[in-house]
């Protein structure tokens, strides 16, 4: 009788934000929304006149091509950068659950990519042996970190953030000897050995884009395995023990300094892969001149939490960020600087980050706070059916 | 003075007899009333206990007396004024003070600095230690509140630390004191020093609310009592014209047994054997455990009693495996997969697993940092010391999910685990208690040959610990060992077959359950006396 007089308090929104599912959609929607807000501000006050047609050209993208041809190859130079970010995101999704933040994803991406050309460039191995070579490198300095933070409780942040300008300069040096004379950006493959680049399963002719590979239908696939992975097996099981409650998992017995070390390994090979998916291809090279870790690693943690740390919710999450990077990058530079599109991008990017910020208001506009109180109602509830019980 | 009709005619005869009303209280949550229409009334220089089950109300009453909370319905008055408490600091200017459960001092302070922290008299910020000194040393002696303000709070016992809480109160002028279940943490000598304290402070005009679910000292020191259940007012009580019997009806609405009746204990075979068991202190570079020698057998309850921080905690992280032992054997009789009987054998290098899978289950002492993964719903959690078994992991890799809901409604049924949404709740959401029925499920469950259990019964009400105590009951009765740890001298008392008494690592006395006493029991716990031969079998 008292639940029911109650419940009316909750008007329909409140229960719509009681939904967790609901919850991560729109606070993902909203961080966008105040993203692209602000950018726009920016835009206004850099050239007020050109603002409005400077955000829809960011928003559009591909859109605004003038054909229909051009606008299918310009999509696929966004997926094809997708993927790559996609699977960065999953790295940093997957160990986030474990209670892990690899930052290092980024660090594991540079050496997957220096391994993979590595392989490509100088030992002349085909596709599938690059791609493997890439995701050992990554799992390797993953595992690094996850064996420092399970057995002698280093930071896996510290060790990530050392780790990452070990693998760029590493990866520099070695690659500078596969580079044509005077230029700093590597061989194509196309030239030196094309049986390293990824097939394209025909996906190259739809597009019109010869960039555009079985690298994205294979990082969605890998979405959707870790997803399964995650929620419906043993192994997930345990992760997520071992990343709420490393006590606990150690009280159940599970091994959690391998379970860490585990998890690290296996974001790692993630981050790996993400970079063969874009090297192994002709899209681009790596440039050994560069003295700052690439931001993919980095963007892949604002994708995972725009993605409400979802597996699912990362392909979507990656796609619009990729898409308004690059709707960012043909902005028209007579009116805007060219850094003005990476600051746009940047600025919605950053607020993806405020994501479970927006999430626990939520949660707290819906009522669920304080914790405690719903166990309470169990009680009455319980006492309630007894009564009922009674009568009958 | 203005008066409104809701109030007791009582009030109106003589408004400030009281120094505290909270009148009609109604406080509501999404979905919950927590406060209904709930009076409490706090006279001037009484000890008035506020008493009632988790989950009651108190802690939301006493919320909406610091401000933390507005109430929707219901006004707080002070001397017979009515006054708004908007946040704690409103509360504190009203002379409002609170000895938490858990202190709230700084470790690495002296007992002084932690007294005058926050309103620290000084002289264009430069401190005047002396004058602040001086007053609470006045202080401490007119109540009789030993301490030295010198030593750092990390070195003096719990008892000191909880007096160094009251001087706080007392050095701020406050006049209501409220003490939150200040016995859990104490010895029982400790425990009459605080009664002691408490009439005292009653004596020089100070008026107290003492919360508490512990019958027995609500009738030692309390005049009046309120009584809460589930959010609404039972009823104010006179301590003199009421029994135990009565404030356990009203708080718990049923009739309760204080002590779980049980038949004579048959001891078996020996089930569980430490041998010269030392483990290391995280604490200190010392041994926290110092060559313990014991032995549990099948059908006995045998209670390690000791006061807090005695190495009983080491003691089990050492049996049960979460920590690696410095020396010494264990000793275990299980079974095997097939269920087949296993003899006594050493378990010393085994790790957690095997030994969980052998037959041994553990109720851990703190259930939010072992026990459960507070983030995962409660069948989650029911399989978490199995949920590698066939029965709920399919040989590729795949958790079973319709076997697992199947087996969480069970053990939610067959221990009555009552939670918002039943098997698929997040365990962080449901009460202390209920966390705790799901903990002893899944450790009964597993059907043990040695259970292994901490404190089961810590910060539960009296008809919860009825249940845990039948539970146990039930585990020796099927001929299983049962080695109970406990600082509850109602509970050693009331369970054990045996007792062993730690102190500082050692086990100091081995009473006998049947002739001891509690007066007994305390002097070993305090180290006072000891048998000769510490090592007992």
């Amino acid at each position: 009788m008292e639940t029911k007089s109650v419940q009316k308090d909750k008007n329909f929104f409140q229960k719509l934000l009681a939904h967790p599912g609901f919850r991560s959609f729109a606070a993902a929607l909203a961080c966008i929304l105040i993203g692209l807000l602000i950018g726009y501000i920016v835009l206004l006050i850099i050239n007020p006149s050109h603002a409005g047609e400077g955000m829809s050209t960011i928003l559009k993208n591909f859109m605004t091509r003038n054909s229909e041809k051009l606008r299918l190859k310009s999509l696929g130079n966004t997926l094809v950068k997708t993927a790559p970010l996609l699977l960065c995101s999953l790295s940093i999704l997957f160990a986030y659950k474990a209670g892990l933040f690899n930052i290092g994803a980024a660090g594991q991406y540079v050496l997957g990519a220096g391994a993979a050309l590595y392989c490509a460039l100088a030992l002349n191995m085909p596709w599938y042996v690059c791609l493997l070579a890439a995701v050992l490198a990554g799992a390797v300095f993953g595992a690094i970190s996850g064996a420092l933070k399970a057995y002698l409780n280093v930071n896996e942040v510290i060790s990530c953030i050392m780790l990452n300008w070990i693998s760029l300069y590493t990866v520099n040096s070695v690659l500078k000897d596969f580079c044509p004379v005077g230029y700093k950006d590597t061989f194509t493959l196309v030239s030196k050995n094309p049986s390293a680049m990824l097939p394209t399963l025909g996906l190259d002719g739809i597009f019109g884009n010869s960039s555009v590979t079985i690298a994205i239908p294979i990082s969605i696939l890998i979405a959707v395995a870790i997803w399964i992975i995650l929620t419906k097996t043993k192994f997930g099981y345990e992760i997520k023990a071992t990343g709420y409650n490393r006590n606990a998992a150690k009280y159940c017995g599970m091994r959690e300094k391998q379970n860490i070390i585990l998890t690290m390994v296996i974001a790692g090979s993630l981050a790996g892969l993400a970079a063969a998916l874009l090297f192994l291809s002709d899209f681009s090279q790596w440039d050994i001149n560069q003295s700052s870790v690439p931001t993919m690693g980095f963007n892949g943690i604002a994708a995972s939490f725009l993605g409400g740390l979802h597996p699912l919710g990362a392909i979507f999450s990656a796609y619009f960020i990729q898409h308004i990077t690059d709707g960012g990058a043909s902005l028209d530079t007579r009116f805007y600087p060219v850094q003005i599109a990476d600051l746009i991008s940047a600025i919605i990017i950053y607020l993806c980050g405020f994501v479970l910020f927006i999430k626990l208001k939520m949660l707290k506009a819906s009522g669920g706070i304080p914790q405690k109180r719903p166990d309470m109602e169990a009680d009455i509830k319980h006492d309630a059916e007894n009564k009922k019980g009674g009568d009958k | 003075m203005e008066l409104k009709t809701s109030v007791g005619s009582e009030a109106k005869q003589n408004a400030s007899e009281y120094a505290i009303e909270m009148l009609n209280i109604t406080k509501r949550f999404p979905g919950i009333v927590a406060n209904d229409n709930i009076t409490l009334r706090l006279k001037k220089g009484e000890i008035h206990a506020l008493l009632g089950e988790n989950g009651a109300g108190k802690s939301t009453l006493m919320s909406v007396l610091f401000g933390l909370y507005q109430p929707e319905e219901g006004v707080i008055k002070k001397d017979g004024k009515e006054v708004k408490i908007n946040d704690p600091n409103d509360a504190n200017a009203l002379g409002i003070g609170m000895v938490h459960q858990h202190f709230k001092l700084v470790e690495i302070f002296s007992v002084l600095d932690n007294i005058i922290l926050g309103v620290e008299p000084n002289t264009a910020g430069f401190l005047k230690k002396q004058e602040a000194r001086e007053k609470v040393v006045a202080l401490s002696e007119r109540y009789g509140l030993r301490i030295d303000p010198d030593a750092k709070i990390a070195d003096i016992t719990v008892g000191m630390q909880q007096r160094t809480e009251i001087l706080k109160m007392l050095y701020r002028d406050n006049e209501i004191l409220i003490f939150d279940e200040p016995t859990a943490v104490l010895t029982p000598q400790e425990i009459d020093e605080l009664m002691q304290i408490m009439r005292n402070l009653a004596a020089e005009g100070k008026s107290i609310l003492f919360i508490s679910h512990k019958l027995n000292e609500i009738l030692a020191v309390a005049d009046r009592c309120t009584v809460l259940r589930k959010g609404k007012y039972i009823g104010t009580v006179d301590i003199k014209g009421t029994t135990k019997e009565e404030l356990s009806r009203m708080m718990v609405g049923r009739d309760v047994e204080f002590v779980v009746p049980k038949k004579e204990s048959t001891p078996g075979e020996v089930l569980f054997k430490a041998e010269n068991l030392s483990v290391a202190s995280k604490a200190h570079k010392g041994l926290a455990v110092k060559n313990v020698s014991f032995e549990v057998r099948a059908g006995e309850i045998v209670c390690i009693a000791g006061i807090d921080g005695n190495g009983q905690t080491e003691l089990v992280y050492g049996i049960t495996g979460l920590e690696p032992l410095e020396s010494g054997k264990l000793f275990m009789a299980g079974r095997d997969k097939n269920g087949k009987d296993i003899p006594l054998s050493e378990i010393t290098h085994l790790p957690i697993r095997k030994r969980s899978k052998l037959g041994m289950s553990h109720i851990p002492e703190d259930r939010h940092k072992h026990g459960l993964v507070l983030d995962y719903s409660l069948e989650y959690n029911f399989i978490l010391q199995t949920y590698f078994e066939p029965r709920f992991t399919s040989g590729a890799g795949f958790l079973k999910t319709k076997a697992i809901r199947e087996y969480a409604d069970g053990l939610i049924e067959q221990f009555d685990v009552r939670s918002g949404q039943g098997a698929i709740t997040t365990t962080r959401s449901m009460s202390g208690g209920n966390q705790q029925k799901a903990i002893i499920a899944r450790e009964v469950d597993k059907r043990p040959k040695l259970l292994v259990a901490v404190q089961p019964a810590r910060g539960l009400d009296v008809g919860a610990i009825e249940g845990v105590h039948r539970r146990l009951i039930e585990q020796r009765d099927a001929g299983n060992a049962v080695l109970l740890i406990s600082l509850e001298l109602d509970e050693v008392m009331n369970l054990s077959d045996r007792i062993l008494v730690m102190y500082e690592g050692e086990i100091v006395g081995q009473p006998d359950p049947k002739t001891t006493t509690v007066q007994e029991l305390g002097l070993y716990m305090a180290g006072a006396k000891r048998e000769k031969n510490g090592e007992a079998n």
